[in-house]
């Protein structure tokens, strides 16, 4: 945080504004500056900059690192909205060079390659906001208290199969949900199970939501997946694989996005839900070999 | 009397329950039906590109510049504030947008994210400073004759009014200060 007479930079306030703007929405991965302007044209709130959709990552095998500055600044380049990008998990130094370069939020990512299996970045350190992925309200309420202003629902990336996320979100709301039942006494036992600092749990017990937005991530491959989960509570998608990996990306980048904003209706989500071409093709959750959202601690 | 927030990106939960404190009657407009039942609307902070091409979609443009052009009462802040402009210095080049205030405003002024700020404002009318956020905000470029200023910051005009059309590059509806929301209803 930076303080001058007229201007607080990098407060968690302001940090969390941003969140606040990306509501409603849908965040896009994109690994050049075509995908990013096909993202932009069709109602993406930002992109996520990286090298290799999950699902390539997934494939391909071996260390998924922060992108190559070069092209995250070149997506930078070409569209106005806020461009994202990832670091892995505990890598604070490929943190402070996406903050060097001016992303709008950074996303400590179980997409790429842990570097630290003890530590998460302290993003408070930090003037640029985070998002953190989560599976439970424990791991969420463990990311806020380091500082994230964002959290989203890991799913399973790369997978075009939403039902991972579905289990995440179900998780944590109706973890919400209980919390606000409990008794003030039962409120310590929840701290303690869910590994969270009490306050956070008190915080909750009181207001009934999370400290900060939740989206829904990883899985996500058509108009009704995004609808299903905006229905379940999320308050915004981001879609990685889904998009790209599809036969015909620009038509249901657009669908997806109206599907968003129109979640509760189903005659908009029928409309938008047609002639698509052909989603990804998608894994069942027993034909992978490595779980991304059991990275992280 | 109902007040409409333009529901369809964006930060329009926040807006919509500082009204409801205020003991406005409120609808979240997503469709022209919804934009029939209302007196006023509220457009919300969230980026003004995506909401250009919801309105679009959402086959709300058009409805919402009729209502605008027979006075119906509206605030913009932040992208509704981009989305009211006469022009838009450094949009995309197929954004719509009403012209419904003689401002012209330029998206993203003050830089990336790591630049969004809070401050403390003079605003007209309030008996002590308000607590502004600025996220990604916009900047008033040009200002017309018969617009009046409200607040400034650093020389620039942050908040402003024209007859029925208010507007904000800040977000009042991130701090739980609901004076500006009052300015707003009393013109209502």
């Amino acid at each position: 945080m930076t303080k001058n007479a007229a201007r607080t930079t990098g407060s968690m306030q302001v940090k969390r504004g941003l969140a606040e703007m990306l509501k409603g929405g849908v965040i896009m991965d994109v690994v050049n500056s075509e995908q990013a302007k096909i993202a932009e044209d069709a109602g993406a709130v930002a992109v996520m900059a990286l090298e290799r959709v999950p699902a390539d990552i997934r494939r391909d095998g071996g260390v998924a690192r922060m992108s190559d500055p070069e092209m995250i600044m070149a997506i930078q380049a070409c569209c106005t909205i806020p461009v994202m990008a990832k670091a892995r998990i505990g890598h604070f130094v490929e943190a402070q060079i996406l903050q060097s370069l001016g992303v709008d939020f950074i996303d400590e990512s179980e997409v790429l390659t842990p570097a630290d299996e003890t530590h998460h970045i302290d993003k408070m350190a930090f003037d640029t906001p985070f998002v953190c992925g989560a599976t439970n309200l424990g791991e969420a309420l463990r990311r806020i208290s380091e500082g994230a202003a964002l959290i989203r629902s890991k799913g399973e990336a790369g997978t075009g199969n939403v039902v991972e996320a579905v289990r995440h979100l179900r998780n944590i709301f109706g973890d919400i949900r209980r919390i606000t039942q409990a008794d003030s006494a039962e409120l310590f036992d929840w701290a303690k199970k869910l590994g969270a600092p009490l306050p956070l749990v008190q915080e909750i017990a009181e207001t009934g939501s999370l400290q900060v937005p939740l989206f829904c991530a990883g899985g996500i491959a058509t108009p009704a997946d995004a609808a299903l989960a905006m229905q379940l509570g999320a308050q915004s998608v981001f879609v990685g694989s889904g998009i790209f990996k599809s036969d015909d990306p620009s038509p249901r980048a657009k669908a997806i996005v109206e599907a968003t904003t129109h979640f509760m209706d189903a005659d908009i989500l029928a409309k938008v839900s047609r002639n698509l071409g052909a989603p990804m093709t998608g894994i069942g959750m027993d034909q992978i070999n490595e779980r991304y959202a059991e990275r992280g601690w | 009397m109902k007040i409409g927030i333009l529901a369809l990106q964006g930060a329009f939960a926040v807006h919509e329950e500082m009204l409801q404190g205020l003991g406005a009657d409120t609808v979240q407009v997503r469709t022209p039906q919804d934009l029939g039942l209302v007196d006023a609307l509220v457009m919300p902070g969230g980026e003004s590109t995506t909401m250009s091409h919801l309105l679009t979609t959402s086959q709300l443009f058009d409805p919402i510049a009729e209502r605008i052009n027979s006075a119906m009462p509206v605030f913009g802040t932040c992208a509704g504030m981009i989305l009211l402009a006469k022009s838009i210095a450094s949009g995309r080049p197929d954004q719509r947008f009403y012209g419904a205030i003689d401002i012209d405003v330029e998206r993203n002024a003050y830089g990336r994210q790591v630049e969004s700020f809070e401050t403390e404002l003079n605003v007209e009318g309030l008996q002590s400073p308000f607590h502004a956020m600025f996220i990604r905000a916009p900047q008033v470029v040009r200002l017309g004759e018969d617009v009046e200023v409200l607040s400034t910051h650093e020389d620039k005009v942050v908040l402003a009014r024209q007859g029925s059309v208010m507007v904000a590059s800040f977000h009042p509806e991130l701090t739980s200060d609901n004076r500006i929301h009052s300015l707003f209803l009393q013109e209502v």
